[in-house]
């Protein structure tokens, strides 16, 4: 195997650690509209992810900053060419993180409703946008010879890539909903799977055309087989939840994130960004790679820091692995 | 419209944001060290005003964490949507740093300060003090390799150019993260941070103990900031010295700009005040210590140093004809002033610390309000007029208020003229910075996303201020039962009282 194989690899599970954890933190987000009643509710919510969002946003810097060191031209292509995309993307995150951490500094109704508000549209909004970028990155669009992307805003929003879009909304949606029948007591958790059981089977017919519609533009067998693990997991899930396995159920969603984030990849490997207007111009790992001597460095990088870091995340997930409801949140919060 | 290229534009963007960030990044290194430091001083003494201390200044370092992660993220991604042709360019050298710092350094930062956050009841307290420890630690890392990646535009090294895809491409990454600038700057960059904690400290404690409140918490907190202002205060100066001399070594031209000195000469002066014609290439007014400035680049009073003119001679005769690019200087009033703000407000911060701890000393830091007694008004050794000592106090806690901006602006125009003063060049020497933008981006894209950010950056600032004058207001929490009695193993207490509220510093 070659480094930049390898690496191409490495930038996948960054994804995919990202979408799985964010994934279910930006589920949490959505539903602080959909699932809670009233603001007791929305901070029981909030707080199943407080601790952990932070360290789970930090997948998405790495991935972003791994592909810069071991894919230029990949970073250089995908974010100039995404740009008004991760434009929306970045002022979400901005304002998410800040809303996280100044909602309860006051006390008055209306800021914290303005918050959670925030709240509720920066983890909508990304959500859906990544499964955007992620149908436009596996279906290709207009690179030149010079590794430059040439279309504009109306290139990205292509059905493929809308659909892309519902499918992480959905999904994640669903992520978060299980995730929050796991972590919560009290009346929240039967409603947070009543919820799951809803939104379940419509996530499941959006990731199975999706992923139906990859495998015919560039899947192979061995996508396949993801992609039906994806669904499979998928359906798995939706009838672990409606049996009240809770733990079953969230570690069957995040199969469905980890195999549906596989499938694309490995539909879009070897290339990293296809070119829609002539194939000898699409961006591999190949040719959008840093040179041999970088990437060793980054092998040795992170195959020391990645198991410290999963970890020490690990260990955070188990501190706060107890089930919190309304009884746990004093006044004011 | 020249002023409105996307370069220009992309230059302005990745200013305003840089300075911005830059305001939270200095305050979050050093307040992460003066919380873990308080906190373990409560775990190691029991005194509660050292708990009580560590929850007020951790309310406010997460005001300001907050705002410093959210608006890194930004940092991250603008080398890729505006400048995507310096991404191709250097991405080989200098996503490495960048990509440690995800991986080694903010993973622990984030992961860590959610543990703090939440974990005041899940947590033995030693474990809980530890965790802010990890966040220093790791606020540390990430300001080093963010620092080396600067440094290597600074001063290119461990690289070839790769004549095939006409890139440069990393030979020896040791050198990159060990070569005397980066170290010279990280050194600088974090000594001038802990001035910036210890000013922002002593503001605060100044405007409580002006008033006689909180006056046991206050005053451990005031005389540390003002230990850490005396020291940090040095220590910037001295590595800024340093730093200086590199910079002789390495940019000429941008240390010539910055003394306005026009033509090469030795002994060379220092500029106290310069008026000049730019385009003439000569001062028309200039007020300068003689030999100084030889001695701050070389160590002696007589030694040449290159000017202006001479530099940029030099410079159009190895790269003018190559690069197309007639003028290697860059704004040569921008570098001059904004290196004196930098040294300014800088050595001002440091001359208030000291002031600060001489009026302090004996325990004379009590507000005039709160003295009874005759011999507790400072005695002076400049002056043995009780009623001026007294007056000088009070002015200087008004002083110390102000004294707080300071460091954050020698901060900024330390960047400023960092990054300015290399102009034309966005890797000196290499690459200049009109052919690292990304040729596909519109203008309207980054007018659309530069008014974003700025409109979304000032109503974060108003926001961001106002909630920590709340809490600067507000004063040192009162301590419940539970905040004396953390937990004694992890995983809290949940075992005796399943219904006990959670602890947290949302």
């Amino acid at each position: 195997m070659q480094l930049h194989d390898l690496w191409f690899a490495v930038i996948a599970v960054l994804w995919t650690g990202y979408f799985f954890l964010e994934g279910f933190d930006f589920g949490v987000g959505v539903l602080t509209r959909l699932l809670a009643r009233d603001r007791g509710e929305r901070r029981v919510l909030i707080n199943t992810i407080g601790p952990v969002w932070d360290g789970n946003e930090v997948w998405l810097i790495s991935a972003a900053g791994a592909t810069f060191a071991a894919f230029p031209d990949w970073y250089a292509t995908l974010f100039s060419g995404f740009y008004l995309p991760l434009l929306v993307i970045l002022v979400c995150l901005i304002v998410r993180g800040v809303a996280f951490e100044y909602r309860a500094k006051r006390s008055g109704t209306q800021w914290q409703d303005r918050w959670e508000w925030a709240l509720f549209v920066t983890s909508l909004l990304p959500a859906f946008l990544w499964g955007l970028a992620f149908g436009n990155l596996v279906r290709g669009v207009p690179i030149d010879a010079d590794k430059n992307f040439t279309g504009d805003l109306a290139d990205l929003l292509g059905p493929y890539a809308l659909l892309g879009g519902l499918v992480t909304l959905t999904l994640f949606t669903f992520h978060g909903a299980v995730f929050t029948a796991l972590k919560t007591t009290g009346d929240i958790r039967p409603r947070a799977r009543r919820l799951a059981t809803m939104a379940g089977p419509v996530c499941a017919v959006l990731t199975a055309a999706f992923l139906a519609w990859t495998q015919l533009n560039s899947g192979g067998s061995v996508s396949f087989v993801a992609s039906a693990a994806a669904v499979g997991a998928l359906l798995a899930a939706v009838v672990a939840n409606a049996a009240g396995r809770e733990g079953w159920a969230f570690g069957l969603s995040g199969v469905t994130v980890v195999a549906m984030t596989a499938a694309l990849f490995i539909a879009l490997f070897p290339d990293v960004m296809p070119s829609s207007l002539d194939p000898r111009w699409s961006l591999t790992a190949e040719n959008a790679a840093s040179s041999p001597y970088t990437l060793k460095i980054m092998t040795w990088c992170a195959a020391l820091a990645t198991p410290v870091v999963m970890l020490y995340q690990g260990w955070t997930y188990w501190v706060f692995r107890k089930r919190i409801g309304t009884r746990h949140i004093a006044g004011n919060h | 419209m020249a002023a409105l290229a996307p370069e220009t534009l992309a230059r302005w963007q990745f200013g305003v944001t840089t300075v911005y960030h830059f305001l939270f990044v200095p305050l979050t290194i050093s307040l992460s060290v003066f919380v873990a430091g308080l906190e373990t001083a409560w775990v190691r003494t029991g005194s509660e005003k050292y708990l009580r201390a560590a929850k007020f200044w951790g309310k406010l370092f997460l005001i300001n964490i907050a705002m410093g992660v959210v608006t890194g993220i930004l940092q991250e991604f603008q080398f890729g949507m505006n400048w995507s042709d310096y991404s191709r360019f250097v991405g080989d050298v200098f996503g490495a740093p960048l990509a440690f710092e995800a991986l080694v350094a903010f993973f622990f930062e984030s992961t860590f300060i959610g543990l703090w956050i939440f974990g005041w009841d899940k947590l033995p307290k030693g474990i809980h003090a530890g965790c802010m420890w990890m966040v220093a630690l790791g606020s540390v890392l990430s300001a080093y390799f963010i620092l080396a990646a600067n440094s290597w535009m600074q001063h290119p090294v461990g690289y070839r150019m790769n004549p095939e895809n006409g890139r440069a491409e990393l030979t020896d990454f040791v050198r990159v993260l060990t070569q005397n600038t980066a170290l010279a700057q990280f050194g600088h960059t974090l000594v001038a941070a802990f001035l910036t904690g210890g000013a922002f400290m002593v503001g605060i404690a100044a405007y409580h103990l002006m008033r006689g409140r909180h006056v046991p918490v206050m005053r451990s907190s005031l005389r540390l900031g003002l230990v850490v202002m005396v020291v940090a205060g040095v220590l910037t100066a001295v590595t800024g010295d340093r730093l200086g001399k590199i910079m002789y070594d390495q940019q000429p031209m941008k240390m010539a700009a910055a003394e306005a000195l026009w033509e090469t000469q030795g002994p060379a002066p220092f500029s106290l005040f310069a008026y000049g014609d730019v385009d003439e290439g000569h001062n028309d007014v200039a007020i300068e210590i003689p030999g100084l400035l030889s001695f701050l680049a070389h160590d002696n009073f007589s030694e040449e140093v290159p000017g202006i003119n001479d530099t940029d001679a030099a410079l159009r005769e190895k790269y003018g004809d190559k690069l197309g690019i007639d003028d290697f200087r860059p704004n040569i009033p921008l570098a001059y002033w904004s290196f004196r703000w930098m040294i300014g407000f800088g050595m001002s911060s440091f001359a208030l610390g000291a002031a600060g701890l001489y009026l302090t000393r004996r325990r004379l830091w009590l507000s005039p309000r709160l003295r009874t007694a005759d011999d507790k008004v400072p005695r002076l050794a400049l002056t043995r007029d009780r009623e001026l000592g007294t007056a000088l106090t009070r002015w200087y806690w008004r002083l110390a208020l102000l004294t707080m901006l300071f460091p954050l602006i020698a901060n900024s125009w330390g960047w400023i003229f960092t990054e300015t003063g290399r102009q034309p060049w966005v890797v000196y020497g290499v690459l200049p910075t009109a052919a690292g933008v990304s040729p596909t981006v519109s203008q309207g894209e980054v007018i659309t996303s530069m008014s974003v950010f700025i409109a979304l950056y000032a109503l974060l600032a108003v926001i961001e201020i106002k909630l920590l004058a709340k809490y600067v207001k507000a004063g040192p929490p009162e301590l419940t039962e539970a905040d004396l009695n953390p937990p004694t193993r992890i995983g809290g207490h949940d075992a005796e009282d399943p219904d006990r509220p959670m602890a947290f510093s949302y």
